[in-house]
């Protein structure tokens, strides 16, 4: 197995573990869901109206909760100062953690958000369009956050601040995942668009996070 | 004088002790000149009166982007050129964008409330300086919260070159989506299209506030110096003690 790969397989596997909390991130989805309900009202009109919203607005505090998890444990045990220190290019290890990351939380979300679209009263065709959407998203969501996780690495309570520095950025992915989720219920054709352009918003995230973050991480730890 | 030769504080002060009064005396004068241009500048057929809060608005919002350039061009100039007053320019330069940005939204505000019937608008222009102002407030939160100077300011740094990409975002908002703001109508490829009586007030309130962002900037930056001494002072008087 490939250095890589092996890494791969490391961190899934310690998420799934005892202490991972890669199923906290669902569990926290599924509670955020429930919980929009009790505050707008049981009116199934509304809620499969603002259904793509409340999935997406859940797939992303569910996203930024686990942040501070992606490299914390292995500031603790000395495994980031070891990657470092290993010669290979931090860059090429961060994507390979951010994926495994995604795989570990990011994906179960968007396996969730058709059962949980359910709930919301949301016709077939909008849940696809969310699903697809969150399919091509999160993965931009995890990529930026990544950038906020490197930078409060030396952080004993860079808890709040990670929210409040990646918010902002994640705020486009937002946009047009919500605009390309709700456009199918009017016009399929609008779902292109915004959806071609969450693809735009991941590549380029996908592009710039891993140099910010291994200069992050760089910083932090010297 | 090049840059190089400010990296030193000392001479840095000095420099900036030179050129404060004079870009102060400047800034008034400006001033002064501006709001008499404004005053003297007609009413617009179809805004009125309100119109005039333009004059403060523009600039606002021109520096709202034009301090986080500043902050990008130093962002730089601390990862690559390691320049000891860049980190410095950077921290002195958000509160100052940060003022920018909410009197460009207040005063938006305050305009929109007559002129669109509604005090906000979730239309592009306004979402992404709204976005721009947390991102001011999340980056003087960063430098706040990393208690090892060097180490805070390149983290900030990083921060800030990511995000840069909104700039580029705010500026052509109003072109790429048609929303409610209106699109630019001074800087345009065709000429402005907003009339001489107006364009020449604004120019001297741009002017003025461009000015006044110089001489806020260069003070803060002095006195951001000033407190890092203070600092290093108390932490030897605090070793010499123990």
């Amino acid at each position: 197995m490939s250095p890589l790969a092996a890494l791969y397989v490391r961190e899934l596997r310690l998420s799934v573990r005892i202490g991972g909390g890669a199923l906290m991130g669902v569990l926290f989805y599924l509670i955020v869901v429930t919980t929009f309900p009790f505050a707008i009202g049981p009116d199934l009109n509304l809620l499969s109206r603002l259904g793509p919203a409340i999935l997406w607005i859940g797939a992303l505090l569910a996203t930024l909760l686990g942040l501070d998890r992606l490299f914390e444990a292995d500031r603790d045990d000395g495994a980031l100062d070891l990657m470092i220190a290993s010669g290979r290019s931090l860059e090429l290890l961060v994507i390979v953690k951010v994926m495994a990351h995604w795989t570990a939380t990011g994906l179960p979300l968007v396996v969730a958000a058709p059962f949980l679209s359910l709930l919301l009263a949301m016709p077939a065709d909008v849940t696809l369009a969310t699903v697809a959407t969150l399919l091509a998203g999160t993965p931009a969501l995890t990529l930026l956050g990544a950038i906020g996780a490197g930078l409060t690495v030396s952080l004993r309570r860079g808890g709040l601040l990670l929210p409040i520095l990646v918010l902002p950025f994640a705020v486009p992915v937002l946009i047009f995942g919500v605009a390309a989720a709700t456009a199918v219920a009017f016009d399929p054709a609008a779902f292109r668009t915004p959806f071609l352009l969450i693809v735009a918003l991941t590549l380029t995230a996908a592009a710039i996070s891993p140099i910010a973050t291994a200069a992050a991480l760089r910083n932090g730890l010297d | 004088m090049s840059l190089a030769d400010l990296a030193n504080p000392t001479r840095f002060l000095a420099f900036a002790g030179r050129l404060i009064p004079w870009l102060a005396s400047l800034t008034v004068v400006l001033f002064a000149t501006g709001l008499v241009l404004v005053a003297r500048s007609p009413a617009d057929y179809l805004q009125g009166e309100t119109v005039r809060i333009m004059y403060i608005h523009v600039p606002s919002a021109w520096l709202s982007m034009l301090t986080y350039g500043i902050m990008a061009v130093s962002a730089l100039g601390t990862l690559v050129w390691r320049h000891p007053l860049a980190d410095v320019a950077a921290r002195a330069a958000a509160p100052i964008g940060a003022t920018f940005t909410a009197l460009a939204l207040v005063t938006g505000s305050l305009w929109g409330r007559p002129m669109w019937g509604t005090y906000w608008e979730w239309d592009a222009r306004l979402t992404s300086v709204l976005v721009l102002f947390i991102m001011y407030l999340g980056l003087i939160a960063l430098w706040r919260t990393i208690e090892d100077p060097t180490r805070g300011a390149r983290a900030a740094a990083i921060l800030i070159l990511v995000g840069s990409v909104n700039l580029p975002i705010i500026k052509f908002s109003v072109d790429w989506w048609n929303t409610l703001h209106q699109p630019a109508s001074v800087f345009r490829i065709d000429g402005p299209t907003i009339d001489a009586t107006m364009l020449l007030p604004l120019a001297t309130m741009a002017l003025a506030f461009t000015v006044l962002l110089a001489t806020l900037h260069l003070a803060a930056m002095r006195n951001e110096i000033l407190r890092r001494r203070i600092r290093a002072l108390g932490l030897t008087a605090a070793g010499a003690a123990r």
